[in-house]
């Protein structure tokens, strides 16, 4: 008997239990279902959810790739066994598999538990509820190992998956009724909770904080530094992006960071492909883009008027040129997978202008003006998530008083 | 007897009709006090105090108060209640004062005090007048005692100042195997948090509860 048989008898066998939920999801998992997705407040046409999830997992996998590649490649550098370094994109120091081994023993664990106590958690609310399992924890897990550092211990991951899962979605109701992101709620929580595991200068590079700890108990190897370039940037210190092959690593992505964030070539491939594939709003992403450059030519308006003393801790920061502000950081990753979350953001297409344009406004504001929380983009997407349904509120009512007047104006 | 008769009068607040996760009263102070539980035990019995004396005392002059004024009468009652408490925090435990901070002046403004004078003591004898603040203010003393042992057990690692999951800086205890504390715990939100979940829990093993 083939396998699907097999699984088929199980479900069969199962229908009606308690536990039917559990089986349903893998066999809908593994082999299309004859029926498609018709519920959930972000289902707005024909498409199923199924599809959706899968072609954002798709635009995913090459940043997950990129990711394991650049989390070897870091911590070698940082550990001095890189010590050649050529130009371009496909250069051989970095696609090695010296490089790819590291990535997949450090990230392979993260992808996987984020899968497994996610899906666990959402089973588990399934099985109590009595509904169907829904996809929406795929997108959601392949995010999560992709926001938080590389050497993050496992189970805080799964402590803020837990949390996430629950008080972002399930007391809403599940899949479509969550009013915040659940990836970023759940590195919101990671933030707030571990901050000395999501920030500061020695959790980006595998190996680093291990290195310091030996140090401290008496060992003699050098420190690692793992400092990210915005994070240089809030130290006013422009070391780490003053010459154009600094600008092009950032671009390119061969910079320390969240696992999947740094590569923005990759990001851009990805919305491009979001894009076509019309899953993404393409609205939600050149808007943020928009509202990031106006937010800083501001600044850098601002510094070249001379109203800011060199020595003020804003000043690197604020004279960064602003376009590169998209390139450093995890704003490129935040304002394509995150800020376009059918669930969260806002649904009329003028309201998308708006919400996208104020994540990249406050996104940059809060970067600028806040070293403590270096990662404007997490806290701005997740103000604008509550932010959403009101702009949409006031967009249609806008609409509906446009076509008063128009019909009074008819009548009359 | 009197006390069994209107023994419901304590009871009903414990957990059906509890002032904070029932009537949602008295939620600033949740927040803000119980990063420690020792804090929230004190801030406790002083509100034990506060509502259990001030109940009697309006009961006592709810025939002589006029109405048109009662809210005045009832705030000195009270702010005289509240500076008692306070000068005996400062005289006797001045760390724990200053931890306290503001939050003891604003027991004044904790809905679950003018409540229970407005709903209760100005139309009952004393006796059940003071029943009835016990009762209350054990209600909200269990609440703040649930969510104030959460906070620090999870935030500090320790309970009432005592270190019981071993020394975050030495490593020992569950520390030697990776364990930290968890900073958001500190924070006013996860008390927010904490106290939805008591909500959520209480309502789901008590579905009368729940409201449309």
């Amino acid at each position: 008997m083939a396998l699907k048989d097999k699984l088929h008898d199980l479900k069969v066998k199962y229908t009606g239990t308690k536990m039917s939920p559990v089986f349903n999801a893998f066999h809908t998992f593994l082999y299309a279902p004859n029926e498609t997705t018709h519920s959930g407040s972000h289902i707005r046409g024909a498409d199923d959810l199924k599809r959706t999830m899968n072609t954002v997992i798709m635009a995913l996998v090459p940043c997950l790739i990129f990711g394991m590649f650049n989390a070897g490649y870091q911590h070698h550098v940082a550990t001095g066994e890189i010590t050649t370094f050529t130009e371009g994109f496909l250069r051989p120091e970095f696609w090695n598999w010296d490089n790819l081994v590291v990535g997949l023993w450090k990230v392979l664990p993260l992808v996987i538990v984020s899968y497994a106590v996610g899906l666990a958690v959402e089973m588990f609310f399934a099985a109590k509820n009595g509904h169907e399992v829904e996809e929406g924890y795929l997108v959601t897990g392949m995010l999560v190992p992709l926001i938080v550092p590389i050497d993050i211990p496992l189970w805080m991951l799964s402590v803020a998956v837990i949390f996430g899962v629950v008080l972002g979605k399930e007391v809403f109701g599940g899949t479509g009724m969550n009013i915040l992101n659940p990836a970023l709620l759940i590195r919101a929580f990671l933030f707030f909770a571990y901050p000395t595991w999501m920030s500061g200068d020695k959790v980006w590079v595998h190996g680093a904080v291990e290195r310091t700890n030996e140090i401290a108990a008496g060992s003699t190897a050098d420190v690692i530094s793992g400092e990210t370039i915005l994070g240089s940037l809030a130290q006013n210190s422009t070391a780490m992006m003053d010459s154009s092959s600094d600008v092009w690593n950032a671009f390119y992505g061969f910079i320390p960071g969240s696992v999947g964030e740094t590569s923005t070539l990759l990001i851009i491939l990805g919305a491009l492909f979001l894009i076509f594939s019309k899953i993404g709003s393409w609205r939600i992403m050149l808007s943020a883009a928009l509202g990031a450059l106006v937010m800083g030519f501001i600044f850098n308006l601002i510094t070249d008027a001379g109203f800011i003393a060199q020595s003020s801790k804003f000043y690197t920061l604020m004279s960064l040129e602003f376009w590169q502000h998209l390139l450093i950081g995890g704003f490129a990753f935040g304002a394509i997978y995150m800020a376009t979350d059918p669930v969260t953001a806002s649904q009329t297409n003028k309201g998308k202008w708006i919400y996208g344009f104020l994540i990249g406004f406050i996104s940059i504001l809060i970067r600028v003006f806040n070293p403590a929380y270096p990662e404007g983009v997490m806290l701005a997407i997740l103000l604008m998530n509550v932010m959403a349904p009101t702009i949409d509120h006031y967009v249609v009512q806008g609409n509906v008083k446009k076509r008063l007047k128009r019909l009074k104006a008819k009548t009359a | 007897m009197g006390f069994f008769k209107d023994s419901n009068l304590i009871t009903d607040p414990l957990a059906d009709n509890n002032p904070i996760t029932i009537q949602v009263l008295g939620i600033c102070s949740a927040l803000a006090i119980t990063a420690e539980l020792e804090a929230s035990i004190v801030m406790s019995v002083a509100v034990l105090f506060v509502l259990g004396v001030g109940n009697v005392v309006i009961s006592l002059m709810r025939n002589i108060i006029p109405s048109k004024i009662r809210i005045i009468v009832q705030l000195i009652v009270v702010a005289t209640l509240v500076i008692i408490v306070d000068l005996v925090l400062k005289a006797f435990a001045y760390e724990l004062s200053k931890t306290l901070s503001v939050f003891v002046g604003l027991i004044i403004t904790n809905c679950i005090i003018m409540g229970r004078f407005e709903a209760f003591a100005l139309a009952n004898g004393p006796w059940k007048s003071f029943l009835d603040g016990i009762g209350n203010s054990l209600g909200y003393a269990v609440i703040l005692v649930i969510v104030g042992f959460f906070r620090e057990l999870l935030g500090s690692g320790t309970l009432l100042g005592n270190p019981v999951l071993g020394d975050p800086i030495e490593k020992t205890g569950v520390y030697a195997y990776g364990y930290e504390n968890n900073g958001f715990m500190l924070l006013a939100p996860m008390a927010l948090i904490t106290v939805g979940l008591i909500i959520w829990v209480q309502r789901s093993r008590n579905t009368a509860l729940i409201e449309d």
